[in-house]
């Protein structure tokens, strides 16, 4: 099938906080409204929006997606939401990219919006609506302890020591501050994230990104319609792979220390870009791709994600990062943006904030948190989400395409 | 159109910080407390499952198109997608494949004692996907060892005495670590 090229020409988000006085729509219109002036263009100028959001249990607002359309944009559009939960931020571009690839639209504005402030006493009661309803559920279970669980065997199977993965939220938290919708960012030392308060064992406090309310959205458009609008190629991030997968909410039923569903979605991605087999390995991989921004709700995530998208060996990350190796200025830049971990973690909007960074990066518009790029920038974004089984995948490659 | 993205357009991003005070003022928010009651149909393999509970037994699903023996049991293979036509009574015995010690309950308030939830493999299960073998979540008693509680540990199941059985996961009580640990 011939597909349209399809590039990012704008974005435009809110400020994350804990909680916002905005509603959950007057968020979306900060933000989408944003990104329709950074392009110069208005809602006449767009065949359509995208709405992600994750579960409606937060906000307590049925089919959400219809609350928060006019909000986007989209009022009297052709209106789709996005939503496989965390993935949510990667997947709701994917959604743009294919209705744009298609042919169907030329321009597409994205939104991923999250208002986690709203469930009481706190969003933990709304997650266990996502585990099984039968046979999990009256255990009165929460959600850190299936990542208490996961990380426990993560740790157990590669003989991980804690000082590695905590590295990874000393790194985020000090990437955030440079970022314009940082909540949490701050520099924190690697005793204080070893000897923060005790949740699950082995997840502290500082391990965990904070809950948050906050939105992001993009123009997508048309390699035509960039071309019609005058768009300079060097403001223009191009969407070169996508991928997405899930595995069954049999969470349990399978091997939790390595996410195969993280490793379909990044192939099939790689696939699409071009990459063959061969070229599918740590090594090669990390010198095709300038940066990355994998999804580090907590921190042991982001390295456990590395190694789903084979940027490293399986258990080979976590010593990486704590070398500095994935440094905003080390030889392979892990989450410049500051990530969930220091940004904050609205979970639509969160993923969105990190496909949001490959286009300030890829663009050369991050200012401070400006990572060096090779000749054929690339970077990665990719979120995860529901109950351990989404592995959504996005590749955006900078500059002139051929 | 007017081409701006060069500039740096995030400098004056919106988005109001209330703090808790300012959040829980009456002014500032509405407050419903919404009433849902659900009735969910067990289904035909979890609810004999739960039937098997209630007998003290454990049943797993055998799949008729590959070797998969699974606990849950599934009315398909999620692997082969062929029916699971037969169901087992397995052994109560398995090991640890993961565990925490968690201080935090469902509503986020703090618990001095620990819960240790535990994903359990199954002795006598087969999963085809990647040879790995299944399970479920649940508890391992409260007073066990601390010492003791190592991935791959040995355990097996409490029941609940059989009057106050009522086909519901929590009749197993809880998993407790064995001797020969």
């Amino acid at each position: 099938m011939k597909k349209n090229r399809v590039g990012m020409v704008s974005v435009g988000m809110t400020k994350f906080n804990r909680r916002a006085k905005e509603t959950a729509k007057e968020l979306c219109y900060y933000s989408s409204k944003m990104a329709l002036d950074n392009a110069g263009l208005t809602r006449k100028d767009i065949d359509g929006v995208i709405v992600g959001s994750a579960p409606d249990a937060f906000d307590g607002v049925h089919q959400k997606h219809e609350y928060l359309t006019d909000g986007s944009g989209g009022m009297n559009l052709p209106s789709t939401r996005g939503y496989v939960g965390g993935g949510t931020g990667v997947f709701s571009p994917i959604q743009g990219w294919y209705q744009i690839a298609s042919g169907m639209f030329d321009t597409i504005l994205v939104t991923t919006e999250e208002k986690m402030s709203t469930v009481q006493p706190s969003a933990q009661a709304a997650f266990l609506t996502i585990f099984d309803n039968l046979i999990e559920r009256p255990l009165g279970p929460n959600l850190i302890w299936i990542f208490a669980l996961e990380m426990q065997r993560y740790m157990k199977k590669h003989n991980i020591p804690k000082e590695h993965i905590a590295s990874v939220s000393v790194k985020n938290k000090l990437n955030a501050i440079d970022h314009p919708a940082n909540m949490l960012g701050r520099k924190h030392t690697l005793e204080e994230v070893l000897e923060a308060e005790i949740m699950a064992d082995p997840v502290r406090l500082l391990d965990v990104s904070p809950v948050a309310d906050g939105s992001v959205s993009f123009v997508m458009m048309s390699e035509k319609k960039i071309k019609e609008n005058g768009i300079s190629y060097d403001d223009v991030a191009w969407v070169d792979g996508v991928g997405w997968n899930v595995d069954t909410t049999l969470w349990n039923n399978r091997d939790l220390y390595y996410p195969k569903y993280v490793e379909k979605a990044a192939k099939q991605a790689y696939h699409m870009a071009g990459l063959k087999d061969d070229e599918i390995n740590p090594t090669s991989l990390r010198k095709w791709l300038d940066f990355a921004e994998p999804y580090d709700p907590f921190n042991y995530k982001e390295l456990h994600h590395l190694e789903g998208l084979q940027l490293f060996e399986k258990g080979g990350a976590p010593k990486a990062a704590f070398e500095g190796i994935t440094a905003r200025d080390g030889d392979f830049p892990v989450t410049p943006s500051g990530g969930l971990l220091g940004v904050g973690n609205p979970i639509a909007a969160a993923a969105g904030m990190k496909t949001a960074e490959l286009f300030f990066q890829l663009t050369g518009s991050a200012g401070k948190r400006q990572v060096e790029l090779n000749e054929n920038p690339r970077g990665l974004a990719q979120a995860w989400g529901d109950l351990m089984q989404v592995g959504t995948v996005l590749i955006m490659k900078g500059g002139r395409v051929e | 159109m007017k081409n701006s993205l060069k500039q740096n357009y995030l400098e004056n991003l919106r988005g109001t910080k209330l703090n808790s005070k300012e959040f829980y003022n009456e002014v500032l928010s509405v407050k419903t407390i919404p009433k849902f009651n659900y009735s969910w149909a067990t289904g035909v393999a979890i609810g004999k499952f739960l039937n098997g509970l209630k007998e003290g037994k454990i049943l797993a699903s055998i799949c008729s198109g590959c070797e998969s023996k699974q606990v849950p049991p599934m009315l398909f293979c999620h692997e082969c997608f062929k029916p699971m036509v037969k169901m087992e009574k397995i052994s109560d015995q398995g090991r640890i494949n993961t565990y925490s010690l968690a201080y935090i309950n469902t509503d986020a308030t703090r618990r001095e004692k620990p819960e240790i939830p535990i994903v359990i493999d199954f002795d006598e299960t087969i999963n085809t996907r990647d040879g790995e073998p299944s399970g479920i979540l649940h508890k391992l008693d409260e007073n066990s060892d601390l010492s003791k509680i190592k991935i791959g540990s040995r355990v097996k199941a409490v029941w609940k005495n059989e009057n106050d059985r009522i086909g519901d996961i929590t009749d197993i009580l809880y998993f407790e670590l064995m001797e020969e640990n």
